[in-house]
């Protein structure tokens, strides 16, 4: 090879090196970019954040209508608390306002804290579950053999499509170590 | 050429190193190409002998052979062998011995970086492989088990050294296909003879092209995503960790990100090789060059954005669903694209049925069936039956098995004399054929039934009413296990030299510049450079 093909393949290989880290970058990147995406379209399952009671105006429930709501919990390995809710099921209407109560119990003899994460099912209605205050978004401490009653309040959203008769709420109590 | 200098190649010429220093420093490209031929040879079989283990313990219900978590490791492991150690490599070790010989260049553009990107291959398969064995002796709880996807999370967070292990080693494996592909990309544009212009060069090299700028751009997808899991396990990041705010099905998206485009990449460098064998024993030009190029493209583009076909259960929206759906189904145009330019190339040609035909055939048959079953999976109201199921097994492997294995034999046997100077057993080639296409059949084709009647995969054990399908199956994979001996008896007699000698040409019909070469080349080839009209 002589040397001008030889310097060509060199400077082709590095642009070529380049685009190969900027692909790994792309990787990482991809993270935020998923979330934004869905952010922008507004295509994802997630639960919407808080909303402020004054969202909703007293008065819209729609009486006609039922939905049941099914609760859940469940306290992850690394959290050792007994967690669930009080009543595992109930039936509402789309724009009433509702409070739900869980229970959670620190039965070992060192404080912890948690933090719960919720999710609803399907996960394609879940954007019609509005929750107005929770204590989800909060970290919740606990004392050793603490126990602690904790309040959900939320509405279902009337534009809640019609053939959803069910909706389940489940939250995930995951551990916090300390200083974080 | 003469045969003086068929003598001379074999061992003396211009003094390079022998013995194991020739191999280990080797920067030569037909080395280098019958290094990672061999790898991949011997990858196969690794992977053959531990799926067969996994076919034993299906053979009847409930558990005789393994233990469920040596069972996923047998499976885990097996995906990533065939995928990574053998199909990858062998195809990476066909361009490096054919690019340079078809596109008229001495040798690769980069041939340092060829030798380094080889010699990384082998301590990652024994990084891959050795947590499997070590756990024999007490040290780790065995390897990856998670399916060769790494795909559930929550198990590839818990699971033990095993993983970190797999992790390394696809890094290893992911650089030494980045810097295979730069080196195929730097090659097809620097390197050329004179007069061979892009729209001259050969099949094989464009869809290598296509292969190569593929691999570029997925291959660091997926070492940041098994960083990314690396540093969930090990560091206190929370990427997928659903506690800090992660989202577990995010490792699917970006693991499908490059997960899907690399189906493309293991079967794109075999679909290229299809075309020089049809036209060679049909005596025709190949049918559509240009459309097929274009078909390389297209669906090497649109195989990067149909990536969440795999997750289609996972909860998304409606809209993503049918996306996806659609998207997917229209990679079936650019396929059927070169399905018609493969028969019009044979159509009414003076075909004769040596072996790589016979193989070249049988994989154009078997691409049709991996097409169709292909067809349905991404349908968004069937999904959900399929999804996970035997019928996904069944149809992955018909492009993997059914084609690229099928074309790589057919390569085997068509550039094999070439590159020994011997032909092969044709008898021997031909009965090779028939049993494995006929056994391939017989294993995979009772995966569809049991899939359609809710057999789940990853589970080592299954529901008697699978029983007949799975007997039927398992039977067959050993048969078509018990096969490959010929082929591995075949590969070994033409390296010895117990064949016929070969032409130059080898083939009546064969066109190329590497049949203009002696049969085997000479150790330095196109030095200088071929005048191509």
């Amino acid at each position: 090879m002589d040397a001008a093909i030889r310097q060509a393949n060199r400077r082709l290989a590095r642009r070529l090196v380049l685009a190969a880290v900027a692909a790994g970058g792309l990787g990482f990147a991809l993270v935020p970019l998923y979330d934004v995406f869905c952010a922008v379209t507004g295509l994802n399952g997630k639960t919407g954040g808080a909303v402020s009671a004054g969202a909703v105006a007293p008065g819209t429930a729609d009486a006609a209508r039922w939905v049941t709501v099914e609760l859940a919990g469940n306290a992850m390995p690394g959290l050792s608390w007994e967690f669930g809710a009080k009543r595992n099921r109930l039936r509402v209407h789309p724009g009433e306002m509702v409070t739900v109560a869980y229970y959670v119990k620190n039965p070992t003899d060192r404080p912890l804290s948690g933090r719960a994460v919720p999710s609803v099912s399907p996960g394609w209605a879940a954007r019609h579950f509005k929750k107005v205050d929770c204590f989800c978004f909060k970290r919740q401490q606990l004392a050793p053999g603490e126990t602690r009653e904790m309040a959900v309040t939320f509405f279902i959203s009337p534009e809640l499509p019609a053939e959803v008769r069910a909706l389940a709420l489940s939250y995930a109590f995951y551990p916090i170590e300390d200083g974080s | 050429m003469t045969a003086a200098t068929n003598a001379a190649s074999h061992d003396t010429q211009h003094g390079h190193p022998t013995g194991l220093w020739r191999w280990l420093t080797t920067t030569n490209h037909k080395d280098l190409g019958t290094l990672y031929l061999t790898f991949a040879l011997v990858m196969f079989l690794v992977g053959g002998v531990m799926i067969l283990l996994v076919r034993a313990e299906l053979l009847l219900p409930g558990l005789q052979v393994l233990d469920p978590n040596l069972y996923n490791q047998l499976v885990t492991l097996h995906g990533l062998v065939m995928v990574f150690g053998a199909i990858m490599p062998a195809a990476t070790g066909l361009n490096n011995y054919l690019i340079p010989l078809m596109i008229g260049a001495p040798d690769m553009a980069l041939p340092r970086v060829n030798n380094w990107g080889f010699w990384i291959l082998p301590p990652a398969a024994v990084m891959l492989l050795l947590p499997f064995f070590l756990a024999f002796f007490g040290v780790g709880d065995g390897a990856a088990a998670g399916g060769w996807t790494l795909h559930n999370s929550p198990l590839s967070l818990q699971a033990g050294i095993g993983m970190d292990f797999t992790i390394l080693a696809v890094h290893l494996l992911g650089i030494s296909s980045v810097s295979g592909a730069i080196n195929v990309i730097v090659t097809v544009f620097n390197m050329r003879a004179p007069g061979m212009t892009l729209t001259k060069m050969p099949l094989f090299v464009w869809s290598w092209l296509v292969t190569a700028v593929l691999i570029v751009l997925v291959l660091p997808v997926l070492s940041a995503v098994v960083t990314m899991l690396l540093t969930d396990r090990h560091f206190g990041t929370h990427f997928f960790i659903a506690a800090g705010g992660g989202d577990p099905i995010m490792f699917q998206h970006i693991f499908w990100f490059f997960g899907h485009p690399e189906v493309y990449i293991v079967v794109l460098p075999f679909w290229g090789l299809l075309p020089h064998i049809l036209a060679t024993f049909a005596r025709k030009p190949v049918y559509g060059y240009k459309a097929q190029i274009y078909a390389f493209w297209g669906v090497g583009i649109l195989g990067s954005i149909v990536w969440a076909h795999h997750m289609l259960t996972s909860g998304m929206p409606l809209a993503g669903n049918l996306y996806f759906m659609y998207a997917t189904m229209s990679v079936s145009i650019p396929t059927a694209v070169l399905i018609f330019c493969w028969i019009a190339t044979i159509w009414r040609g003076s075909m004769t049925f040596e072996t790589p035909m016979l193989f070249a055939l049988g994989a154009i048959a078997m691409f049709g069936i991996a097409g169709l079953t292909g067809l349905v999976l991404p349908d968004v109201a069937a999904n959900a039956q399929y999804h996970n199921s035997y019928f996904v097994v069944a149809h992955f492997h018909y492009p993997f098995f059914g084609t690229a294995v099928l074309v790589m034999m057919a390569a085997a046997y068509y550039w094999l004399p070439k590159m020994t100077g011997y032909m092969y057993d044709e008898k021997l080639g031909r009965l090779h054929f028939w049993l494995t296409l006929v056994f391939f059949n017989v294993t995979f084709v009772p995966q569809f039934f049991a899939g359609l009647d809710g057999m789940p995969r990853h589970v080592a054990d299954y529901a008697l009413r699978f029983t007949e399908f799975n007997v039927i199956s398992s039977v067959g994979a050993f048969l078509l296990g018990a096969v490959q001996l010929l082929f591995l008896y075949n590969i070994v007699q033409s390296i010895r030299g117990r064949g016929a000698r070969a032409t130059d040409r080898v083939w009546e019909g064969a066109e190329g510049l590497e049949f203009t070469l002696p049969s085997p080349p000479p150790y330095h080839s196109f030095t200088t450079p071929p005048v191509v009209k």
